[in-house]
């Protein structure tokens, strides 16, 4: 990623005082009346008023969903494909404006939101656009009389729980493939971040029939559960942790219905000496990586949070990262030279800054940061210094997601010290192998128990590779095209052309 | 006396009042995971099915507190105190409506208080 300052304008977005649930392609006041405040934690400003919902409104949203599920699950690829190309040149056009607006509500810095988030945005439309126009099904011969079809059809209405570490790209990485398999969806974005996802909708909402992608506002345990439960529901995807990722599959053996569920990590970032045998472009490659969990203020499910560094090495390459480290130039997230924003939410602040404690009990070191940070810009925000502990892999920082810039650093002997440390956790959704060894590369890549290994490389989320979760991690691959095959049913159909009957009766 | 592995804060127990008087009987489940995870939850009884692996490790204010076995190995010479924080969490959680948020607090075991810490139960016997 290559930030330029002036490339991205940074104002502050112009607003509505209050956004309502999206329903049947029209702008709905809650049934009951109910808002709660966004608040900005960049600054802790009131942001707007979002509609408080529950199971009323979910209701509401499930009925114009099947309105247009008559026509849109009968839609053809041809359609949705333009429609999603349509989508990704909109979001193009608006891109700023979105990318502002992203960074005030959830505190990622500006220069992440506007070029990772919205870009990898916009690519997912296209991804998806494309993978359905050169697709197809299978057709087989069983013998000279009988041929079997395996054709693709939309499970019909799907529900989204969107997290709010990426409010706009982890509800794109969900939206996308349903409505690329045909599918109309009832969306729930996180309580505290879902001001951006509505102002995508406003500057879509002309290329979308009505009905086909419904917004509803609201806390997990009042509009969430109602998502979750609702009998005419046919999946339930959802990001977010591992009690309520268990609790929306009980709440989906009610009605017998698929769920995917990605849950979180901690991803072992893994460095061996041969990184360190010439002083060139890959080392400076490598450090960068290392310093990768301040990406996002550590607030992705895939957080390089534990760096295994082969001990012959540990000492200088420590040094230089911990360099890389204190160079993280934090301030204001809306000036394009600020490298770490703000954490999400007060309760997230709080979280992190009590992790820091365990750790600091635990006797981990604390080799940088390990404080918050009082940001002379936004004293009211929530900002923390990204943080360095030495350590071990029994300590709870290092085996519990904390979701900040936190990274616990370890040593290793040899691969197969890195492999037994690297996999000893609940976890295997992400994880970084470093080295010049091809050979290395190749067997430890596979030796991790992991759904994403990024060999000499990390935090890159291109469409066209899948994502997804090993043990507690979760469950189903987003951001492949074998996503659309958790939102459709797959329907066989056999023929038979011979005019004479078996014989039996 | 067997020292307690668990237990809240005063402002916690105020919030399991007004969310008991209107939910009836609550639990508490420490969740894992990304987002608003490794930050427990609270339910009502029987909403979320406690697993067969799960421990309770005690009682708060009159609601069992449980947490799946595996991550309990990382908790086991830690006392939590449940705290509760402004905030906005995601997840289904039910003091999340009020603006609120309850919160894990852990500190370690003196050696004295970890030869009397009360043994952990599971739901049911394995």
């Amino acid at each position: 990623m290559a930030a330029n300052p002036d490339e991205v304008a940074s104002q502050k977005p112009t607003l509505r005082e209050k956004y309502d649930n999206y329903i049947g392609g029209e702008w709905v006041a809650p049934v009951d009346g109910g808002y709660f405040e966004d608040t900005s934690p960049i600054d802790g400003s009131v942001l707007a008023k979002i509609s408080q919902s529950n199971e009323k409104d979910v209701d509401l949203a499930v009925k114009a969903a099947w309105k247009a599920a008559e026509s849109w699950n009968k839609s053809s690829a041809t359609e949705r494909s333009n429609i999603l190309l349509k989508i990704a040149d909109r979001i193009e056009e608006n891109l700023d404006m979105l990318a502002a607006i992203e960074t005030w509500g959830n505190g990622k810095p500006i220069r992440e939101s506007s070029l990772v988030d919205l870009p990898l945005a916009v690519d997912h439309f296209r991804y998806f656009g494309g993978a359905i126009r050169s697709e197809s099904g299978e057709c087989s011969d069983l013998d000279s009389t009988r041929v079997t079809m395996e054709v693709h059809e939309p499970l019909g209405v799907v529900g989204q729980i969107i997290p709010w570490n990426f409010p706009i790209l982890m509800a794109v990485w969900k939206l996308a493939p349903a409505l690329a398999a045909g599918n109309c969806v009832v969306l729930k974005p996180a309580e505290q971040t879902p001001i951006s996802i509505h102002a995508l909708i406003e500057v879509i909402a002309d290329l979308l029939p009505p009905g086909t992608v419904n917004i509803i506002n609201g806390f997990g345990p009042e509009a969430g559960k109602p998502i979750a439960t609702h009998p005419d529901i046919k999946k339930v995807a959802f990001t977010g942790e591992t009690t309520t990722g268990r609790l929306i599959m009980q709440y989906a053996s009610e009605n017998l219905i698929p769920v995917t569920l990605e849950l979180g990590g901690k991803s072992p970032n893994v460095f061996f000496d041969s990184v360190m045998a010439e002083d060139d472009a890959f080392l400076d490659k490598a450090i960068e990586g290392f310093v990768m969990f301040a990406v996002n203020q550590g607030e992705v499910c895939t957080c390089p949070s534990r760096a295994l560094i082969q001990e012959n090495i540990y000492d200088e390459f420590m040094k230089r990262c911990l360099k890389r480290t204190e160079a993280i130039v934090m301030g204001d997230p809306l000036e394009m030279t600020t490298m770490m924003g703000a954490q999400a939410s007060n309760d997230q602040y709080e979280k992190i800054l009590n992790y820091i404690d365990v750790g600091k009990q635990e006797g981990a070191e604390v080799l940088t940061g390990g404080e918050k940070f009082d940001n002379p810009v936004h004293p009211d925000g929530y900002y923390v210094k990204p943080t360095i502990f030495k350590g071990n892999n029994k300590m709870r920082i290092f085996q519990e997601e904390i979701f900040g810039p936190v990274v616990g650093v370890t040593t290793f002997k040899d691969e197969a010290e890195a492999l037994a440390i690297a996999n000893d956790t609940l976890y295997g959704l992400g994880a970084g192998v470093w080295t010049r060894d091809i050979h290395q590369m190749q067997s430890i890549a596979r030796g991790i128990e992991a759904g994403r290994i990024w060999c000499n490389c990390f935090h890159d989320y291109p469409a066209h590779a899948s994502f997804g979760g090993y043990k507690k991690s979760g469950i189903g691959r987003e951001t492949h095209k074998m996503m659309l095959n958790h939102y459709r049913h797959t329907k066989n159909i056999i023929v038979s052309y011979d005019k004479n009957k078996l014989g039996f009766f | 006396m067997a020292v307690e592995r668990v237990s809240i804060t005063l402002k916690a127990r105020q919030v399991v009042d007004k969310l008991r008087a209107k939910h009836g009987e609550l639990i508490f489940h420490q969740s894992g995971g990304c987002c608003d995870g490794s930050a427990p939850m609270c339910f009502q009884k029987d909403e979320f099915l406690i697993g067969s692996r799960d421990v309770c490790l005690g009682e708060i204010h009159g609601c069992p507190f449980y947490m799946a076995s595996d991550q309990f190995e990382y908790y086991k010479n830690m006392h939590i105190s449940i705290d509760v924080s402004k905030g906005c969490g995601s997840s289904f959680s039910l003091e999340i409506p009020l603006g609120l948020r309850f919160m894990t607090i852990s500190r370690i075991f003196t050696d004295e208080e970890i030869k009397h810490v009360h043994p952990v139960e599971f739901r049911q016997a394995i």
